[in-house]
């Protein structure tokens, strides 16, 4: 196992809820993330999933410096970035590089594409020296591909899918490590999805990049990821290798999540054992005690009101070494498998019956 | 049949030219019936169903051709003031995002309310007893004190709720549900479609869903049709769909989905981008992404073939696709 290249422990972002105009008063705070740690490999895919709400893109913002955390740390290389500024900032965010959601939204209508894609030498010109821009930014559109015949082009001459692989030039322009994806497909056709996300894989590969790959469509996030965190109001409440979560999940909120998504196969509709989650995901300004995910829960009992579970294999898979005993926040952790999406359903003959190791 | 669109035609004049957006649509829901439109964005599936409703912006759009049968009446033959009564009554939508098609500065029960006060004559203060009624109907916790409330102050999901029981309120033969659970998380659409799918039992109406995910169509559908540049390229019984697609653009979606076995590989992707549709290719519309074209496809537009009795393939190598 490769040392990990960012770490993060402990990271907290609450935004505060203030009243009044003249005297501001602070009367609660919304708890966007509120407690997250996990380890990004070097040349890994880390995949976070998570329904809208439950923090996903805070993390992903304060990875790249655009949220300054309440606490915690992010280490990159074992450097702690939260704290930087000035030049030692600008280096670090050199090498920590986002792709938004919305390609409509996220590039400059008004700049041309090469302008775009090359606006990142500006600022870091020991890139690329002022003469050779052009062709860098020519050379990163074949890389995407995209004709570098394009470059004076403007974004509205392009479709969503091109969009993105704008984006994504942009992205990869100052040669960063590490990637910060949000969504970077869902705004995007199903035809084109795919080719985005084999772009994706593609360039992980060529420049050995480390992804953070955040999403809510779980077949996806499945296939690029070599791991993966299913957030909760804040908080990763499991997380694992990809088969650990998909075909092992511990924790009643990941069954839930991955049991409600639709199964591209109608023979599956029978077969399924659905858990429909009763009512909404709390408001984060005012999250429940003990454990976060105990009033949707059909486990919840008295002692999940008031402990907080704590991220870590669960006591009953401690002294097994299957594919169940990973990181789950559940007082009652138990397996449970669910039809994971990416499957074709098993046929009769199949193993669902079967318990794990 | 309850209801029947037949050769359906539909295009918008922009400055920049005619954009065909529907080119001879036909299709057919029965009572208890769900068809699913699948379809990407610019397919048509969403402007079909408006020119349907009759809710469709005209101008800029057209419907140049075709006949729309509801119940055996052509609605395009219908006036504006009869069409209106069918509206809402008869046929009703709900559309992908509640917010913004709720009003905001009613209440959920004026809104609610207002239904039968103007199709049924009754009075606020009985209306507003149905609204509490209907409230109640789609699960929504606490529906005599909620009834005030106004479409901010609910969820997502709840939303979502009132505008079915909106669609619901005049107990319609027919309902058009417009990418009903897209906006929505997982785990909440979980609950919309099985309201969804148990009211439309309940009340033995026809269900047209109109979607771009082949799973919400897979749990589901009865039947499947498939648009493509504002045509239909696939129809046939949801089973028959997913085991063997009869057409290169059906298939090409479903391969598209990344599957358990294919990690670590290169995933299908259909290459290219679907047409613009003020410049549809000519022959079948797919011809410059299909891996099956052959030079009859960039001349000769398929017609629907049949497959089987209840399949159709407007592709002219539907066999070689189904058996390859």
């Amino acid at each position: 196992m490769t040392e990990p290249i960012l770490e993060v422990s402990g990271l907290v972002k609450h935004y505060p809820l203030t009243q009044g105009i003249l005297f501001k008063k602070q009367v609660g705070s919304v708890k966007a993330v509120d407690g997250v740690d996990f380890a990004l490999r070097r040349g890994e895919t880390l995949g976070i999933v998570g329904e809208s709400g439950c923090g996903k893109s805070t993390v992903a913002k304060m990875l790249v410096n655009l949220e300054r955390p309440t606490e915690g740390r992010i280490r990159y290389k074992g450097e702690d970035i939260t704290k930087l500024s000035g030049k030692a900032l600008r280096t670090v965010r050199r090498n920590i590089q986002m792709v938004f959601q919305d390609p409509y939204t996220s590039l400059n209508p008004r700049m041309t594409v090469g302008d775009i894609i090359g606006e990142p030498f500006e600022i870091h010109p020991e890139v690329a020296p002022k003469g050779d821009r052009r062709a860098r930014v020519r050379e990163l559109l074949d890389v995407v591909g995209l004709n570098p015949e394009y470059i004076n082009r403007y974004p509205h001459q392009f479709s969503g899918g091109q969009r993105q692989r704008i984006g994504i030039a942009r992205g990869l322009a100052l040669r960063p490590e590490v990637i910060v994806a949000d969504e970077p497909v869902s705004a995007l056709d199903v035809s084109v999805q795919a080719q985005v996300i084999n772009l994706l894989d593609r360039l992980q590969a060529e420049f050995e990049l480390s992804y953070l790959f955040i999403a809510h469509d779980l077949s996806i996030v499945r296939h690029i990821s070599d791991r993966v965190g299913v957030m909760y109001l804040g908080r990763i409440v499991e997380i694992g290798r990809d088969a650990e979560i998909y075909d092992h999940p511990t924790h009643p909120y990941t069954q839930a999540l991955l049991s409600a998504v639709p199964v591209p196969d109608p023979e599956a509709r029978e077969q399924r054992d659905r858990i429909i989650l009763a009512g909404d995901v709390p408001s984060p300004t005012n999250i429940p005690s003990g454990c976060r995910f105990r009033t949707r829960c059909w486990k919840a009992q008295e002692r999940c009101t008031r402990e907080v579970p704590l991220l870590a294999v669960p006591e009953e898979f401690r002294r097994v070494s299957g594919p169940a005993a990973h990181d789950s926040a559940c007082h009652f952790a138990e397996e449970k498998r669910v039809v994971p999406p990416g499957q074709r359903p098993p046929g009769p003959t199949d193993d669902l019956g079967k318990e794990g190791p | 049949m309850l209801l029947e669109v037949r050769d359906l035609q539909v295009e918008f004049r922009t400055r920049d030219g005619i954009a065909k957006a529907v080119n001879g649509v036909s299709y057919a829901v029965d009572a208890g019936e769900t068809l699913a439109v699948l379809g990407e964005s610019g397919s048509g599936k969403s402007v079909t169903a408006q020119a349907v409703m009759g809710i469709l912006d005209i101008p800029p759009g057209r419907i140049t051709g075709g006949e729309i049968l509801f119940q055996g009446r052509d609605l395009l033959k219908l006036k504006e003031d009869e069409r209106r009564k069918v509206r809402g009554a008869e046929m009703a939508m709900i559309f992908q995002d509640a917010l913004s098609s709720l009003n905001p500065v009613l209440s959920v029960g004026d809104q609610l309310g207002e239904m039968f006060v103007v199709h049924r004559g009754m009075s606020r203060k009985d209306a507003r007893t149905k609204a509490v009624e209907l409230m109640d109907h789609v699960r929504i916790p606490a529906a005599r004190e909620r009834v005030k409330d106004y479409p901010h102050q609910f969820s997502g999901g709840m939303r979502q709720r009132i505008m079915i029981a909106m669609a619901l309120a005049l107990e319609p033969a027919l309902i058009i549900a417009d990418e009903p659970t897209t906006a929505l998380d997982v785990t909440v659409q979980a609950q919309v479609m099985d309201l969804l799918a148990e009211l439309q039992r309940e009340y033995h109406m026809g269900l047209i869903l109109i979607t771009h995910d082949l799973g919400v169509v897979a749990d589901v559908a009865d039947r499947i049709a498939v648009m493509y540049a504002g045509r239909i390229v696939e129809s046939a019984p949801v089973h028959d769909i997913y085991k063997a697609p009869a057409h290169p653009y059906t298939r090409g979606l479903l391969d598209s989905i990344p599957r358990l076995d294919q990690k670590g590989q290169e995933l299908y992707a259909i290459k290219g981008l679907p047409p613009n549709l003020m410049n549809i290719p000519p022959g079948c519309a797919f011809n410059p992404r299909c891996p099956m074209a052959q030079d009859v496809c960039r001349t000769d537009v398929p017609p629907l073939y049949e497959v089987s009795g209840e399949r159709r393939s407007a592709c002219h190598f539907w066999r070689e696709c189904l058996h390859d």
